[in-house]
């Protein structure tokens, strides 16, 4: 054998590509299920995991005079309740800036904030904070928190830096880039490396960033897996295939 | 035109007849009779060639009144502005003028202002007008969305419109058109002057430049026709070499044409894309065993380079230029005396414009060279050379405004003073382009401005203009006016990335040119590429920057650069028809051609110049369908993108196809030769079929983009502030994509479905096409391959092949094609 036998290699990504069009794969032995919406299922907890929705992300740039259209939170929601419906949760886990700041909640529009509130028949909302959103919701129903655990795992909005196995977040929006011949794609994407898990961001306004920027660098024990959304199903990209911007 | 109706033998002050006669000329007749017109208080739009004297002809009324003008008590304001589509040519004419006015000694102060003058400069101008000013409509509308620009122009008398046949059918003229009208309610008695380069129909010119004569009046601007020019001498390169089947670069007369360079003074070798750019730039170096000062010029260039290239040619001290449309417009280079159009010459106008580089004297005929690459150019190019022998050209349709401009200039004229919506809806439609706007289009986009309008009231508290108790529109505050201004104008540029030497530690170095953002987007780090005139590897891509490490010796895998942005002209496509159908006309092609032609006549059949030839025919397991609507590659990539679908649904199992200016080719599984031709090229074609494909296209969010940032909901992004936080902005496409979803009527896709069915799709013409062949389309239903369809065939799959190996490929695969199709 030649040196490379003394380097510990890396088992291959293990997962499994759902029915649904999903990718299927274990972190600390919870399995999850990454949806081409972008939300994560736990499968032992029923629990629908969706990262940075930043509602009335579009209302506060109309508020300073730049008029995007005021549909982001409507078209947010209804991504999510496609998603209730298709999964039916016990719980909805909000992984923080689900609000694009601390009045959002205030600018939803009556339709939609009562869209949130028949979201919370029959399951609990669980939201927990990020920095858009320090506060968490005031009026809709639900519990805020700023971290939990979910079985073996724990969640929290923002990553924190080195090895933590287990991590379920949000906060840095990630993307992979993929380049051949005929073209470059740029989506939304899962990040682990088998330990943890970056979930992308949920909300209709979100950017991205790309898994090859340097916010990335020192939080995955070997290079990524990438889950990228595609239309119907999530693609497993490897670290080799992706591109920077 | 009456030319010689008599002019009043005192046209000229004493003065200027002096200066006239001591540089030993005489006014010429159009010089004159724009001074008459101006007299009689007329707008006016001159025609005439290059080097007629027509700069002068338009300034000429303006020297004259101001060298007449009494003094003044208090200072005054701008007496005439003129508007250049370039600001190198602002800047020239700046330094022209400033001759006769030294010469007669006149007090006459003419200044330029463009982006790139400086601050002391543009604040001393804003305090104290020269007479004259030379600006551009970017910085025009600018002047309009100030506080005070009423004031600052009430004393305007004349705005020149310099290079006018290159702005009235954009986006830029839309704005220019619209601010005219402001200056003209700011000083009713403006008069304006038009100069254009020979036209198709002056009358849509007219037209555009204004309508404040009213309904029903006859155009309210005279024409007035400068001398025909010198017949220009045209000739087309009837290669030694056989004329090649496909391809677009015309390796095969590089040899011919370099001999032709070394015999000329100065020659100008335009081209369609960069690609061909760089290509016949390497080529031609190739062969430079005279090492003939040659250089390169195009877009992608770093702006220093291309200054540097322009100043050694100003100097008179380069042999030739390799070029694309960057200098079909532009500062007089006298010496020029041939101008090279290598590969299709794509419209006769274009043409006219690049011959007019040649030679700037009246006296002396300009002098042209064409050169195409491919058998179905040879056609392109005879037809183009008959018909400007002919003076005929090619016509642009009337232009009818765009919204996005119309909103911004709304809010500039909201920035500028409060307004009264109905009087500026009654000054906006006194400008050519808007003079059919519908009262409720008006409306809908003064809400949109105001309040970006949506169906969901979101934004009624944050309006963008206000209206005041008094009826009037206002800005609603210091910031909104400051971001409207730095966001004005109709130019959109692409992000563009700098290409730097890759230093040490993978850091940038050196400088050697931009390109667009997604230009390299087909190579991987460790291609190479022809980049500049020399080939480079690829090191990486960071943010900002291209690295490249030179590799001097390698074979490169050459990008594609795209297809030309111009489209094959449907007047020149007409003509080519002709041309092809008119079988006593053929005398005129060389041998090789004309044996084609012939061929195609015995195994296949020609259409008639009115007819569209469909070809269907088996070829190894595939079965293909190629027609010939010679619309253009735009329009024929539309048809395409179309027809797969149709047949799809027929059952055809379409698998791909290809485009190029003439004709397309569609390839399936299943024979084509049952397919209901009628059907399948019906009109219906462009309904339900054209959104589905439409609302997923990357076409419309690219048009949709534009239309955001031109109509203010998009923030024009600056050099240096996207390098971090990219996911805290958004991007136009998640906008469009939310947008559709929930208001798919709103007026901004509108204005993005627009301009991508005419720009970026071509949707009219292939309409006007859909109607021109109903029940004029000869299906021929042959056993093997056309020999019009081997030119399709050699370009399927020709993108992606790299280097030699490809064209080794290449060539097998063409002389195969060829005995098949002559067999």
């Amino acid at each position: 054998m030649t040196a490379l036998a003394h380097r510990p290699v890396p088992a291959p990504y293990a997962f499994a590509q759902s029915p649904c069009g999903g990718l299927e794969m274990e972190i600390m032995g919870a399995a999850l299920r990454m949806r081409a919406s972008g939300a994560l299922f736990d499968l032992a907890h029923r629990a629908l995991i969706v990262a940075d929705l930043h509602f009335e992300k579009g209302s506060a740039y109309g508020m300073r005079g730049q008029f995007l259209p005021p549909y982001d939170t409507r078209d947010t929601l209804d991504r999510l309740e496609a998603e209730v419906a298709a999964l039916s949760p016990r719980v909805v886990i909000f992984l923080g800036d689900s609000f694009h700041d601390g009045r959002a909640e205030d600018r939803l529009s009556p339709d939609d904030a009562a869209r949130l509130v028949a979201l919370a028949q029959g399951r609990t909302l669980i939201w927990l904070v990020g920095n858009h959103d320090a506060e968490g919701p005031q009026r809709l129903p639900g519990q805020v928190v700023d971290t939990m655990p979910l079985g073996p795992l724990v969640l929290r909005h923002e990553p924190e830096s080195g090895e933590q196995p287990g991590e379920l977040s949000g906060h840095l929006h990630p993307c992979a880039r993929v380049s051949s011949g005929r073209g470059t794609v740029r989506r939304r994407c899962f990040a682990t490396d088998g330990t943890r898990m970056i979930l992308p961001a949920f909300g209709a306004y979100a950017g991205g960033l790309n898994l090859k920027d340097a916010a990335f660098t020192g939080l995955f024990c070997r290079p990524p897996l990438a889950g990228a959304l595609g239309r119907d199903r999530v693609h497993a990209v490897g670290w080799r295939s992706l591109t920077g911007d | 035109m009456a030319e010689d109706a008599a002019l009043p033998a005192d046209l000229l002050p004493a003065a200027f007849a002096d200066w006239f006669a001591t540089r030993g000329w005489a006014p010429r007749t159009h010089q004159l009779e724009m001074v008459a017109r101006a007299r009689a208080g007329r707008d006016a739009l001159l025609i005439a060639p290059t080097g007629g004297g027509k700069t002068l002809a338009g300034f000429l009324p303006s020297l004259i009144e101001l060298a007449q003008r009494p003094p003044a008590n208090t200072p005054r304001g701008i007496h005439t502005l003129y508007i250049s589509p370039l600001k190198a040519l602002a800047v020239d004419v700046e330094r022209n003028l400033a001759t006769p006015i030294r010469e007669m000694g006149l007090s006459i102060v003419a200044e330029s202002r463009t982006g790139d003058t400086g601050a002391a400069r543009r604040q001393r101008q804003r305090v104290k007008p020269p007479d004259i000013l030379l600006t551009t409509p970017e910085q025009l509308a600018l002047f309009c969305a100030w506080e005070g620009a009423r004031a600052y122009f009430e004393d305007l008398s004349c705005i020149i419109l310099d290079e006018i046949h290159t702005l009235h059918s954009t986006k830029r003229g839309d704005l220019l058109a619209l601010d005219i009208a402001r200056l003209q309610t700011f000083s009713p008695d403006l008069r304006r002057v038009g100069l254009s380069a020979t036209v198709d129909d002056p009358d849509v010119i007219r037209r555009w430049m204004g309508f404040h004569g009213g309904d029903g009046a006859p155009p309210p601007v005279d024409l007035v026709l400068g001398p025909a020019g010198t017949p220009a001498i045209v000739d087309v390169l009837l290669s030694e070499g056989r004329v090649p089947w496909a391809g677009h670069t015309a390796q095969h007369a590089m040899a011919e044409v370099y001999e032709v360079i070394r015999k000329a003074k100065t020659a100008l070798v335009f081209v369609n894309t960069r690609f061909q750019a760089e290509f016949a730039f390497q080529e031609l170096w190739r062969l430079n065993e005279d090492a003939l000062p040659i250089a390169l010029h195009h877009g992608s260039l770093a702006a220093e380079q291309r200054r540097k290239v322009e100043a050694a040619m100003a100097r008179g001290e380069l042999r030739a230029v390799v070029c694309t449309s960057t200098l079909d417009l532009g500062i007089d280079w006298g010496d020029v005396d041939l101008v090279i159009q290598l590969a299709s010459p794509k419209g006769a106008s274009r043409m006219v414009q690049r011959i007019g580089r040649a030679n700037h004297r009246m006296d002396e005929a300009s002098r042209a060279l064409f050169v195409p690459a491919n058998r179905f150019e040879m056609l392109e190019c005879q037809a183009a050379r008959e018909a400007i022998a002919e003076n005929r050209f090619d016509g642009d349709p009337p232009r009818v405004g765009a919204l996005d401009i119309l909103a911004q200039h709304i809010m500039g004229c909201a920035c500028s003073e409060p307004f009264d919506a109905l009087a500026l809806y009654d000054e906006i439609r006194t400008s050519g382009p808007y003079r059919a706007l519908a009262w409720e289009d008006f409306e809908l986009v003064v809400d949109f401005v105001s309040t970006g309008g949506y169906a969901l009231r979101a934004y009624d508290r944050f309006r963008r203009i206000v209206k005041g108790q008094d009826g009037l529109w206002r800005a609603r505050n210091a910031e909104t006016i400051l971001r409207h201004r730095l966001n004005v104008g109709a130019i959109l540029s692409p992000a563009v990335l700098s290409v730097r030497l890759a230093g040490r530690g993978g850091r940038a170095g050196r400088k050697i040119g931009e390109v667009e953002e997604g230009y390299l987007e087909a190579l991987e780090p460790g291609d190479t590429f022809i980049f500049a005139g020399q080939v480079w590897r690829l090191m990486g891509v960071t943010a900002l920057d291209v690295l490249v490490s030179p590799a001097p010796s390698s074979d490169p895998k050459m990008p594609s650069w795209g297809g030309s942005k111009f489209a094959l002209s449907t007047f020149l496509a007409k003509r080519v028809r002709e041309l092809m159908f008119d079988q006593s006309h053929w005398a005129v092609l060389p041998a090789d051609v004309r044996e084609w032609l012939e061929l195609q006549r015995d195994r296949s059949l020609i259409p008639a110049e009115d007819e569209m030839l469909v070809e269907t025919f088996p070829r190894g397991k595939r079965h293909f369908m190629v027609c010939y609507p010679f619309e253009g590659r735009l329009a024929h990539t539309t048809l395409a993108m179309l027809m797969t679908r149709r047949l799809e649904r027929m059952g055809a199992a379409p698998l791909g196809f290809v485009c190029n200016d003439y004709a397309l080719a569609v390839w399936s599984l299943n024979p084509m030769d049952g397919v209901d031709l009628d059907t399948l090229f019906h009109q219906d074609m462009l309904g339900d079929d054209l959104e589905d494909w439409l609302a997923e296209s990357y076409m419309m969010k690219r048009a949709f983009k534009g239309c955001a940032i031109l109509a203010g909901l998009i923030e024009r992004r600056f050099p240096g502030a996207e390098k971090s936080g990219r996911q805290i902005t958004f991007s136009a496409d998640l906008v469009y994509d939310v947008l559709r979803r929930h208001e798919p009527d709103h007026l901004l896709l509108r204005c993005a479905r627009d301009d991508a069915a005419t720009g970026l799709i071509d949707v009219a013409r292939v309409g006007h096409m859909l109607a021109r062949i109903q029940g004029k389309i000869r299906h021929a239903v042959l056993d093997h391959l056309s020999p019009f369809s081997v030119p399709m065939l050699l370009e399927i799959g020709k993108e992606r092949v790299p280097g030699a190996a490809g064209e080794m490929i290449l060539a097998e695969a063409a002389e195969d094609l060829i005995a098949e199709a002559s067999s």
